[in-house]
């Protein structure tokens, strides 16, 4: 790559340094001084203290994450008398009447990411081929801007989309009598996990694409042109050459996919309902992790009270599985990464 | 992996296929494939559609006809019903009595609501411009004319038109309709404006087209009815949040990209460990980091940033876009040619002066681009702030960094989640505005790149 900065603009940066180079010198052997090398540098010491410090804190940060939700989580355990089994097991969270099982909030979590992958794994992989491999030179410039676009619109305004628009279009479709549902009885309720999965899926939408893409256009190109060389059609060249050589990072995409699915808040914290349900049905009501943390802490929350230190072991379990999700998706990109020469 | 398989050739018999099977096949091969491309075009199809359908949504709930009623019709108080015309003590005039003590306790009084009435005056509104001899009264002793010369000298004519608006004109919005409505149904509207209201004969009740977001709601700031509601307190919280987020994450990030970039060796166990830290942490959910927050920020440091304030907000957010913003500044300093680097310390400059006069210059331009990035991304963050505490009753602007706040996407939300059709508009409203911050933040960090291209090439 050539250099960053103009010509010009580079020969006034070393002129400005041996400037003060050449100053230096002179002031030090007026003063009798140790030159340059010699000295002490104490602003160089602290600035390099500093940036350590700077990098440290997302040390810090870690640290912070897990000594907060893991000290409430305990006390939380410890002044309940809960058992790790009966909080992964029980199927009702009522934290008032000492019911801590996260079930019904991890139901309706791995609900609604489970429906948003479906939205988005199928329609994210087919963008990416098609932006990839088919779409001509300017088509793709115009769609990339789109998909940054739906990238970078608050969670806030897909909620808003989930439950002013996606919610009443389904419940139109499913609740009117019909061949399938002859009495027009309510099958999706208000809040339920289907709507709000589908807006989450295009919400991950974006992120499927661009990470697919990545890994497909990583692919080389003397794979493509055996197989073309052997005779396939280019459909059968992206099916059996091209998506199996990219798969470890298609594979990476969707678990990254899952994870933002898994942490999303916004959007089931609108559309998803006023309450844990335990119940596997998509159609019915149900708070999911990240909802119920939003609801409760949204009212008077006070420190130390039951509420409070329960939301935190709900952070704890969601912390856990978004880590290990991210871990999984490196560990795979790292593992199956094709090197081509 | 043995990526490379031959397709569809299998021997039949022993042979390849040939002559009129072969040409068969290969049509059918065809016919399969263009239908999967049809296929994967139609999913990028989707994209564009979900993009133009949530956008039309949110316009089609911004605009459109409603059908109000009022208690006093604004065209007998002012010239076109427009209030902010009449000036402070015409409009204190208008305010109805039995409110007056409300108006002073909600908008003026320093002490607590409790103790307002038993407080003499000069005590509880203290700075405030009082009539001679007030000063000593409480409020019980006051007479109405002293009152309404209190609001008329010391709250601002907007504020004043907004209580006229709210508790006199009271405007009530009984029937809202979408743009589309309004556009292809108007002889609905209008037949039934006829049968449930009595259409244009009733007196005190109009129809007309309202657009949600004008300046009105821009600059009013924030009630708790949706026909006065404005954002203005929405806005100042989320810059005021944003200001001190920016210095606070870019000083940081930049400092540790510094760091990991051009002081680590690269073999270093701890670098190695940061490194992968700032990357899992990139992929925390934003709620957790509101967790953080609260516990760390509003309880455990609440003798330094007063609880759930903007303070607290503030450096939660910072935390959050911290790895967006050091993940970033590495690339734009990695992607500073060594030469300069070399040629500076050639010259003699020691390894501060090399980053500071020579390698953040260059590739600062990066740096900025990456940290209005995810600026444009904090600006939307919802779930941090309503687990830190926003709170979405906050009337009054914020004026300080240990203010207390209410933010445009908590708005956004606390209108969005009320079942009634006009806090339904207004939240649509609210996200026009946001997502014109959006744009203009992001076409910035465009124009941004694209002056780095330019520099890049000449």
């Amino acid at each position: 790559m050539e250099s960053q900065i103009k010509a010009g603009q580079q020969a006034d940066i070393s002129v400005g340094i041996a400037r003060d180079v050449f100053r230096n010198v002179r002031r030090a052997e007026a003063d009798g001084r140790p030159i340059l090398t010699q000295r002490a540098r104490p602003f160089e010491d602290a600035a390099r203290i500093f940036l350590i410090l700077c990098a440290m804190l997302s040390i810090f940060t870690t640290i912070g994450i897990l000594l907060v939700l893991g000290n409430e989580s305990l006390l939380l355990f410890i002044n309940e008398g809960l058992s790790l089994i009966e909080f992964l097991t029980g199927t009702e969270w009522r934290p008032q009447s000492g019911s801590f099982g996260i079930l019904p909030l991890l139901s309706a979590t791995i609900k609604t990411s489970v429906i948003a992958m479906l939205v988005a794994t199928p329609l994210g992989l087919g963008a990416a081929i098609y932006l990839g491999e088919y779409a001509p030179q300017r088509l793709r410039a115009a769609l990339k801007p789109i998909l940054e676009l739906l990238a970078g619109i608050p969670t806030v305004v897909y909620g808003y989309f989930a439950i002013s628009f996606m919610t009443p279009l389904l419940r139109g479709l499913l609740n009117s009598p019909s061949f399938f549902n002859p009495n027009g009885t309510e099958i999706l309720q208000f809040y339920n996990n289907v709507s709000p999965g589908i807006i989450m899926g295009i919400m991950i939408f974006p992120t499927i694409v661009s990470m697919s893409e990545d890994a497909l256009s990583a692919v080389p190109r003397a794979l493509r042109e055996a197989s073309y060389g052997l005779g396939a059609t280019k459909f059968e060249t992206i099916i059996r050459v091209i998506l199996p050589a990219a798969l470890s990072g298609i594979a990476a995409a969707i678990i990254v996919g899952l994870s933002r699915a898994v942490g999303e808040t916004m959007i089931v914290a609108l559309a998803s309902g006023a309450g844990p349900n335990y119940d596997w049905n998509p159609f019915v009501f149900a708070e999911t992790m990240t909802a119920h943390i939003a609801r409760i802490s949204s009212g008077d929350l006070s420190y130390g009270s039951v509420d409070y230190e329960s939301l935190f072991s709900i952070g704890l379990t969601l912390f856990f599985l978004t880590l290990g999700l991210n871990i999984l998706s490196r560990w795979i990109t790292n593992k199956f990464r094709e090197v081509y020469q | 992996m043995s990526a490379v398989e031959v397709p569809n050739t299998q021997p039949i018999d022993g042979r390849l296929l040939a002559g009129a099977e072969f040409t068969r096949q290969l049509a059918a091969r065809q016919r399969r494939g263009r239908l999967w491309a049809r296929f994967f075009s139609l999913s990028t199809v989707v994209a564009v559609v979900a993009l133009i359908t949530l956008l039309l949504s949110i316009i089609n709930d911004a605009f459109g006809f409603v059908i109000s009623t009022y208690r006093v019709d604004p065209t007998t108080l002012a010239p076109d019903g427009n209030l902010e015309l009449l000036s402070n003590e015409e409009l204190a005039a208008l305010l109805p009595e039995r409110r007056l003590g409300a108006y002073l306790r909600d908008n003026l009084s320093v002490v607590p609501p409790t103790e307002f009435p038993s407080v003499p005056l000069g005590q509880a509104l203290p700075g405030a411009i009082l009539p001679p001899g007030v000063a000593e009264k409480t409020f019980a002793e006051t007479t109405v004319e002293e009152r309404r010369s209190i609001l008329a000298n010391n709250l601002n004519v907007d504020l004043l038109a907004s209580l006229v608006e709210l508790d006199v004109v009271s405007e009530d919005v009984r029937e809202t309709y979408t743009l589309i409505e309004s556009l292809f149904e108007r002889d609905r509207i209008e037949r039934e404006y006829e049968e449930k209201f009595g259409g244009a004969s009733a007196t005190d009740t109009v129809k007309y087209f309202r657009s949600w977001l004008s300046l009105d709601f821009i600059t009013a700031p924030q009630a708790s009815s949706p026909e006065v509601a404005g954002i203005r307190t929405a806005i100042l919280g989320t810059v005021w949040i944003m200001a001190i987020t920016v210095v606070f994450s870019f000083i940081v990030g930049v400092g540790a990209a510094i760091y990991l970039e051009e002081y680590a060796t690269g073999n270093n166990p701890l670098e190695r460990f940061i490194e992968t830290n700032i990357r899992n942490l990139a992929g925390v959910p934003s709620i957790i980091y509101g967790l953080l927050g609260l516990a760390v920020f509003v309880r455990v440091l609440e003798g330094i940033t007063q609880g759930r304030t903007i303070l607290s907000a503030s450096l939660t957010m910072g935390l959050l876009v911290l790895p967006v913003i050091i993940i970033n500044a590495q690339e734009a300093l990695r992607a500073v040619p060594s030469s300069l680097r070399e040629a500076s310390f050639g010259l003699g400059a020691t390894r501060w002066q090399t980053i500071l006069r020579t390698v953040l210059p260059s590739a600062m331009p990066g740096i900025l681009t990456g940290t209005i990035l995810a600026m444009s991304r904090a600006i939307g963050e919802t779930a941090p702030l309503i687990v830190i505490g926003a709170s979405t009753t906050i009337f009054v602007d914020p004026s300080s960094v240990v203010s207390k706040f209410t933010a445009l996407p908590i708005q956004i939300y606390d209108w969005t989640r009320r079942p009634q059709d006009d806090f339904r508009s207004i939240a649509a409203a609210g996200i026009l505005v946001l997502l014109v911050l959006l744009i203009g933040l992001n076409a910035t960090a465009i124009i941004l790149r694209q002056r780095i291209r330019r520099s890049l090439q000449s």
